[in-house]
């Protein structure tokens, strides 16, 4: 790995990390963003998995945030803290499978359209406009409600609706990196499609399918939480938005128990924000058009 | 919901496609074609979905209920569903031109009829919402980008960016929590509604202002953004020197020459985040219950009421293709340089 290729990377890395860490925002989200992943990592060390089993709760219904329950307890007796700590397990793994889902679809839509042009991309773009102005959340839950299953369906039902926009960005960048010179040589030696496309477009364009990849992470986070408190998935399993879906079914709005609602929110704003914040100066890094604007 | 972020510009550069050398005539006809098309789509995507898909919607529907086999054989032919495929989207294509969207399976009534009753509570809340959220955003966008980087700038970018984090009906049960006191927590209007054409009124706005105010302040970010990225691209543009040049007051530089040129590409961006309004309404309403579509949403989710759910699905999503198409074809008619070009 010692190649000048791998060398120039690592370089380009530094950089990037350089400038990023001069961004105080994206600094406070990265932090957040560690402490919440560390949290999720290590929930079972944390809190014991059968803190979540209501058979086994110990609380009272209802508490308010107490010495031994720091959040308070929920309608049966389990403590909030345990559920929003281990929420984060499940509403992060599905927010970063789903947005991996949707740059996936979103970067070969976008790529495919810019490097075969003609009507492969009319084709491509025409359903690309066409998904980008649907009411995604309406489609997700048409999705949801029907493939009707636990946290895989949500995973798939927001990949599905979320890529249009990684599209049509991966394809803007495309087209101009294979009007440049060096694609037209690469072609002339001889260069096939595979080779154009894999070694030379999907390079260049990573950098920005990351950045964009980063900012969506948050909305599939929202996605997720709104989904599951309709009621979609499977109320069994642990997210913040199964967590909030059973606190209004409990009645914790009008009971005033804050401390169930209260929690699960903020934690999905909180990361949320991060992802934006981070997204944001990782974009004012990468976006050289950017730069000079701020 | 993040996609305001990174695109705008490119979103921006290509929202105007208008084909080269036609007259008004022929660039709205080819925007009535590609809303056509979209209508098709949307058509065929309705049917897809929720018959082909994997799953037996019978089964789906019936969930938790126990039915024997000729029950669900029967119930299957009542619905044509013991046809071909073919022959069930030829049925589906034949009812929807009749405006026959199918039976409600929950309410025993027909769709059409459902949707119709509930149409106007959302589009009286999403359409203040959207209004109140366009104009508090772009007006913010405006100060913001006019004073890029000072305090303004980020409070404000930072105070938006916050809301927006929030999912919107969280927002709503915490200010359901908060103001529960001071307004009512659900439905359109009180039991004993006067009936008198203000006083009742009155009451409907009071119902309204929760719902209202969490919508707004959950998308109003993103018109901010959008306005302010598209001030940000005129602020260094020859025409703002010149007019500064001759005199004029800052004021007047930001209101006469700066805004209308930002301010078009990000109404087309506007209309085109509806979709993502209406996402809102429907969480919002099923917090609130409001009783409009969002909340007609959330109860067919609950009982799995498909046909409804089809219905529903159709015409919020033709709802949101006519919008775009009455945007693009506004946009030909104010903005003279898509007309040139």
């Amino acid at each position: 790995m010692t190649s000048p290729v791998w060398a120039r990377r690592r370089a380009a890395a530094g950089n990037v990390w350089r400038e990023f860490r001069s961004n105080r925002g994206g600094l406070i989200g990265l932090a957040i963003l560690l402490l919440f992943i560390l949290g999720a990592v290590f929930a079972p060390l944390l809190v014991p998995e059968a803190a979540l089993d209501v058979t086994k709760a110990t609380g009272g219904r209802l508490q308010a945030p107490s010495g031994d329950f720091v959040l308070g307890t929920d309608e049966s007796g389990r403590s909030l803290l345990a559920l929003v700590l281990w929420g984060s397990r499940g509403s992060l793994v599905v927010g970063l499978s789903a947005t991996l889902l949707s740059v996936v679809i979103g970067t070969t839509v976008g790529i495919l359209a810019a490097h075969f042009g003609r009507w492969v991309s009319a084709v491509l773009m025409r359903l690309t406009d066409f998904f980008l102005i649907l009411p995604s959340l309406v489609l997700a839950i048409a999705l949801g409600v029907v493939l009707n299953g636990g946290l895989g369906t949500i995973v798939l039902a927001i990949g599905l609706v979320s890529w249009p926009t990684g599209a049509r960005l991966v394809r803007a960048q495309t087209l101009s990196v294979e009007a440049r010179p060096y694609i037209e040589r690469s072609r002339a030696l001889g260069g096939g499609h595979t080779h154009v496309i894999f070694k030379h477009v999907l390079p260049s364009v990573l950098p920005l399918v990351f950045v964009n990849m980063t900012l969506a992470v948050g909305t599939a986070i929202v996605a997720e939480s709104t989904l599951t408190f309709l009621g979609l998935g499977n109320p069994n399993d642990v997210t913040w938005g199964t967590v909030l879906h059973a606190g209004q079914a409990a009645g914790a709005v009008t009971f005033g128990a804050w401390w169930y609602i209260l929690p699960p929110g903020a934690a999905i704003a909180l990361v949320v924000l991060s992802f934006t914040m981070v997204g944001r100066a990782l974009e004012t890094v990468l976006n050289p058009k950017l730069k000079e604007r701020r | 919901m993040t996609d305001f972020l990174v695109p705008s510009e490119e979103a921006i550069v290509e929202a105007p496609s208008p084909r080269k050398g036609g007259g008004v005539l022929r660039y709205v006809l080819t925007k009535i074609g590609g809303a056509l098309v979209s209508v098709a789509l949307v058509v065929v995507f309705g049917f897809l979905l929720f018959r082909v898909m994997p799953g037996d919607p019978v089964t789906t529907m019936t969930r938790g209920v126990p039915l024997s086999g000729a029950q669900l054989d029967q119930r299957r032919h009542e619905m044509g569903l013991d046809k071909p495929l073919p022959a069930q989207f030829v049925d589906y294509l034949v009812n929807l031109l009749h405006g026959d969207f199918g039976q409600s399976y929950a309410y025993n009534a027909p769709v059409g009829h459902i949707i119709a009753e509930r149409i106007g509570p959302t589009v009286l809340l999403v359409g203040l919402a959207a209004i109140l959220a366009a104009a508090l955003g772009l007006w913010l966008g405006v100060k913001s980008a006019w004073h890029r980087g000072g305090p303004f700038d980020r409070a404000s970018v930072g105070t938006a960016l916050v809301f927006w984090s929030f999912p919107a009906w969280w927002l709503g049960l915490i200010l359901m929590m908060i103001f529960g006191g001071w307004f009512p927590s659900g439905g359109m209007q009180s039991v004993d509604s006067p009936t008198a054409l203000i006083p009742h009124a009155l009451d409907v706005a009071h119902h309204l202002v929760l719902p209202l105010v969490t919508l707004v302040l959950v998308i109003y970010g993103q018109y901010q953004l959008v306005m302010r990225s598209s001030l940000l691209e005129e602020m260094h543009s020859d025409y703002l020197t010149t007019a500064r040049a001759k005199g004029l007051r800052d004021d007047l530089v930001r209101r006469r020459h700066a805004v209308p040129n930002a301010l078009l590409p990000t109404i087309t961006l506007v209309f085109m985040h509806l979709g993502l309004v209406v996402s809102g309404a429907i969480t919002v309403e099923a917090v609130f219950s409001w009783p409009g579509l969002g909340q007609l949403t959330a109860e067919a989710l609950k009982v799995k009421d498909l046909p409804l759910l089809q219905g529903i699905f159709i015409v919020l999503v033709l709802a949101v293709v006519t919008m775009n198409l009455i945007a693009d074809v506004l946009l030909r008619v104010f903005d003279p340089r898509v007309r040139a070009s």
